[in-house]
């Protein structure tokens, strides 16, 4: 007789359990040693907050009807939750604001895909602060939460939510046009990219300029190489970086951080600055966080905010990985 | 590092190097000779066919539906493989990073020559029954044009489901259609035009940048 549970989900069992405790206690005390208290939000939602904070959010999840006849989701990232405790349960409290979490988030998964649609999320969000100082802040406390859990060579990928889009409408592409340069850029198809590219009939240099800027990786340099060709027309978002990567500078950790200008995340709700987290023992990113400036508001308590989450499951196997390498 | 037996290399390659993922199967030539002409030593690749892991030339071979597997898990840094095979596996999570050209195929519905069994079946009964060893794209081209299909997933030699009476036409890759004729087939449409794509792992795109943009300016200056 088999009773099984379903795909992407997993039971674990005790040696297993051991070490990822073990890890998300060293991430939370690196979290909570820097000063980032620890909340918990439900897994279940009314479905119409998930939708406020970003629409495509909730479509994806689980949804069930309460006695009342309400609609309920499981939530499928813990930042809106969170955005919405800010604005309910902190409004009128000065900031800033350092939360962390630990806690489950379901997604839909393709079958037989092996993704997972339960998930152990580990992260923080800093509430009030704009600007590079908030940001290196985050992402040098996730490089140093990582240390902690026993990773060594891991690296953050930094990028900005909104070089590409900025790009597309200084260059005057139609609006019509730019969902699908943009769909292709998300699923980093450069071959559909560069098709739909000529098919705008653009002048050879705006052209090289949207086809460059998705390969445009690496140091601090990487920004004089796009300041040239993408100066005016994307001033905010470079002069953003620098600013972050100056800022990453002081705290020692800019050489542990990869410009990747071609960088967007499939959540929509990012403003700013984005990142992923990677290790090169393993071939996917551990985690990945951003700039969120709008997203609060959307509850009725308008504040920048930015924050990171990391994926504890992944974590685990790239420090699992790194041992066997050590 | 520690341990560099054959069996601890293989699960975590040399870092300073890129591993490729080279299919195998009709696209095995010419990517051999894209990777001689970069400078990629494939001689022993070529002496041996049994053999499929090469660690002096940081080359696994494999079929070509397998190297989106490999090179999204990271198990090879960079990957080629038919825009076919990308296209049966879209929830793989890789980049694609150039056209390389070559293995140029046409994905088609094709049906028995002469009795429009695909307009018939269309006409009389509402939806097409569709044999294909590309269930997605198969399915896809059908939603995207309107009609109700039943896909019947086959495995081995297409061209006999609709001989057989299996099914009223097939979705195929064809480079010049002489198995298709040679079969009583003919092509009733074409659906899109594939060849050989460099793919790359995420990660490795960032982690290795380097080595992955100088590998594809080589080839982009090759004009491949």
């Amino acid at each position: 007789m088999i009773h099984p549970i379903p795909p992407g989900t997993r039971d674990v069992l005790p040696d297993e359990m051991r070490e990822l405790r073990a890890i998300t206690t060293a991430l939370g005390g690196a979290f909570e040693g820097a000063g980032y208290g620890e909340v918990f939000t439900p897994a279940l939602e009314y479905e119409e907050v998930l939708r406020t904070g970003d629409a495509t959010a909730a479509g994806a999840g689980y949804r069930m009807f309460d006695e009342q006849g309400q609609v309920l989701a499981l939530r499928s990232d813990m930042t809106i939750p969170i955005a919405r405790l800010v604005a309910t349960r902190f409004r009128g409290v000065e900031g800033p604001l350092r939360l962390s979490y630990a806690g489950h988030a379901y997604r839909a998964v393709a079958h037989g895909s092996g993704q997972q649609r339960e998930f152990l999320q580990n992260g923080i969000e800093l509430i009030g602060p704009e600007g590079a100082e908030a940001e290196a802040e985050v992402i040098a406390l996730t490089l140093a939460a990582l240390d902690e859990a026993g990773l060594a060579r891991h690296r953050v990928g930094l990028g900005d939510g909104a070089l590409y889009r900025t790009l597309l409408e200084g260059l005057d592409v139609p609006e019509e046009r730019r969902g699908p340069l943009l769909d292709c850029l998300s699923q980093r198809d450069l071959v559909t990219l560069g098709r739909h590219v000529d098919e705008l009939g653009l002048q050879p240099g705006a052209r090289d300029l949207l086809m460059r800027v998705p390969e445009l990786r690496g140091g601090v340099n990487v920004l004089e190489v796009a300041d040239g060709p993408l100066g005016g027309l994307a001033r905010e978002a470079l002069d953003g970086l620098r600013a972050l990567m100056q800022a990453l500078s002081e705290r020692g950790v800019a050489d542990r951080v990869i410009l990747d200008l071609g960088l967007v995340l499939e959540l929509s709700y990012y403003t700013g600055a984005v990142y992923e987290v990677y290790d090169p023992a393993v071939g996917f990113a551990l985690g990945g966080g951003g700039r969120y400036d709008d997203l609060i508001g959307r509850f009725g308590d308008p504040r920048p905010a930015c924050g990171v989450a990391l994926d504890v499951q992944r974590v685990h196997i790239a420090q699992a990985a790194e041992e066997r390498m050590r | 590092m520690t341990g560099n037996g054959p069996k601890d290399s293989a699960a975590m390659p040399n870092p300073s190097r890129l591993t490729v993922a080279v299919p195998r199967g009709a696209l095995f030539g010419d990517t051999l000779a894209l990777l001689d002409r970069l400078g990629v030593d494939t001689a022993e690749v070529r002496s041996n066919d049994r053999k499929l892991l090469f660690e002096d030339a940081g080359i696994v071979t494999m079929r070509p539906s397998d190297v989106p597997t490999y090179v999204e898990h990271g198990a090879a840094d960079i990957g080629i493989t038919g825009k076919d095979v990308l296209l049966e596996a879209p929830e793989r999570d890789v980049y694609e990073l150039l056209d390389l050209g070559y293995g140029r195929c046409e994905m088609v519905v094709a049906a028995r020559s002469g009795d429009d069994a695909l307009g018939e079946a269309q006409r009389r009964l509402g939806r097409v029954r569709v044999g294909t060893k590309y269930p997605r794209i198969a399915a896809r081209h059908f939603a995207q044009t309107g009609r109700q299909a039943e896909i019947v997933a086959v495995k081995g030699s297409v061209e006999l489901a609709p001989l057989t009476g299996l099914v009223d036409g097939i979705v195929d890759l064809t480079a010049t259609g002489r198995t298709l004729s040679e079969n009583g087939l003919e092509v009733v449409e074409e659906i899109v035009t594939c060849t050989a794509r460099l793919i790359a792992n995420p990660v490795a795109h960032k982690l290795k940048a380097d080595r992955i943009d100088a590998l594809v300016r080589q080839i982009r200056g090759e004009g491949a």
